[in-house]
């Protein structure tokens, strides 16, 4: 019954809400007939000062690089919240015990995993390696960047782990080298900016060379920033993949003793 | 021809978040989500936004059922610890 | 059969409500996340609908002049923002999930009354 008010209740505000939204939306530009003047500035100017043809990941790294910067810090409070929460309790005595005397039970599904996917997967490994860093070091010059590599990147491993190659899965997540990369990526991303404060110029302003337009080492501080972030996205997803994992993967390896 | 297909595409998208949230079972639920997430991708390709496109690619073909994978996994996990110690304890 | 000029800006809206439907109807707290990220996807058909040109080409110059109508960079680079944002909120709210349930061994949101006072 409560829930049935609830929704009532619910139904009210929404066509509130939407003869509201409706109201403001019909006072908008029609569809496709874009007017805002930046777009077009951004768009007329970027390629030739700074030399990236994305314009893309110019504005993301470059122009509203600052914006940028506070982005990468909430994915890396983010991450470093899911590791705070997930991180394992101490158990007491009593409980760990009866965990250890238990009978095993399977941890996945033990469903017989089909030896093409298991080929494929372990295949296919280290062309998303190389996609992903394609895609972070490319963000400069064609769709794609630091973040959706990163994602990419994160994503290999986990090709083992459906593989049930899990050894190998958990020696790569849990490896201190995974946190230290994911510090690393944030703080290279901040040192660039400080780095333009040495040499006189203001927060973030893009001292590095230019570069040739259309070459992979062009675009100054936008390649830099891009690969910085790389790297942190690609760890701090792995790192949130341990951090779901790290119990589960720690009772089977006391299972498998 | 873009017209139609930008059409077509939208209704899917309406039709399909509608989809999502009617559906109950939270493990279909990550499979009909990343379709979703598919289908947005496709419509930022279609509207000139290949950047968002590979964003929502990497983001609603990996890392959200990923996450929301593993979160079951690990809330499964956890109900049958508790309910084994509790069985024992008996 | 005549479509409205403004058609994706009600698709947004559509969107938007399917999204908080699903909140308020869900049962399962890991339910309530997804709609959340169904919310947040309107927001991504309103900001490609603003930024959206009639004719205009992707904004990347990689074999393309630089005189061309292309359309707009910088709403783009915003829901690129938005795309990041969203998977990180997930995260979050997905390890407090897991946390709620471990605490209280429920994963309804009408049961979670530890959480009240």
């Amino acid at each position: 019954m409560k829930r049935r008010h609830r929704l009532l209740l619910f139904a009210f505000g929404a066509v509130g809400i939407a003869f509201v939204y409706c109201a403001g939306a019909l006072n908008m530009p029609a569809w496709g007939q874009y007017r805002g003047p930046y777009g077009d500035a951004i768009a007329r100017l970027a390629v030739y000062q700074r030399h990236a043809t994305d314009t893309v990941n110019a504005v993301t790294y470059d122009y509203r690089g600052f914006d940028t910067l506070g982005e990468e810090f909430i994915l890396f409070s983010a991450v470093t919240g899911v590791m705070l929460l997930l991180r394992p309790e101490k158990q007491r005595a009593g409980e760990k015990k009866n965990q250890e005397g238990g009978n095993p039970a399977s941890f996945r599904d033990r469903a017989a995993l089909s030896e093409t996917v298991q080929v494929f997967t372990t295949a296919i490994f280290g062309f998303s390696l190389m996609f992903g860093i394609y895609m972070a070091t490319h963000g400069q010059l064609t769709p794609g960047g630091g973040f959706q590599g990163g994602v990419l990147l994160a994503a290999a491993p986990m090709l083992l782990y459906i593989a049930e190659n899990t050894e190998a899965f958990q020696r790569i997540v849990s490896h201190p080298l995974v946190e230290f990369f994911e510090g690393a990526g944030a703080a290279g991303y901040a040192l660039i900016g400080i780095a333009a404060l040495t040499m006189g110029a203001a927060f973030l302003t893009n001292v590095i060379p230019l570069g040739m337009t259309g070459d992979v080492f062009s675009s100054g501080t936008i390649a830099a920033i891009s690969a910085c972030v790389g790297v942190e996205v690609a760890a701090g997803f792995t790192l949130i993949v341990y951090g779901y994992l790290r119990e589960i993967l720690s009772r089977a390896a006391r299972e498998g003793q | 021809m873009t017209v139609i297909l930008g059409v077509a595409l939208l209704a899917l998208i309406a039709a399909s978040a509608l989809g999502v949230v009617r559906t109950d079972d939270v493990t279909c639920q990550t499979i009909s989500l990343s379709f979703y997430g598919l289908l947005l991708a496709l419509m930022f390709f279609l509207f000139r936004a290949p950047d968002v496109a590979l964003a929502q690619i990497t983001v609603g073909a990996i890392a959200l059922p990923l996450m929301v994978m593993l979160a079951i996994t690990r809330m499964k996990h956890h109900k049958e610890a508790t309910g084994r110690a509790r069985k024992e304890q008996q | 059969m005549t479509l409205p000029a403004d058609y994706p800006y009600f698709i947004a809206a559509w969107i938007l409500l399917c999204g908080l439907y699903g909140i308020v109807r869900s049962r399962h707290l890991v339910h309530m996340v997804i709609s959340l990220t169904v919310v947040q996807s309107s927001t991504y058909v309103l900001l490609l609908a603003i930024g959206f040109r009639q004719g205009g080409y992707a904004p990347v110059f990689a074999g393309l002049h630089t005189g061309v109508k292309v359309v707009d960079p910088i709403v783009q680079a915003l829901m690129l923002t938005d795309v990041v944002v969203e998977t990180t909120v997930v995260a979050l709210l997905l390890a407090m999930v897991v946390k709620a349930h471990e605490k209280s061994g429920t994963t309804s949101p009408d049961d979670l009354r530890f959480l009240r006072g």
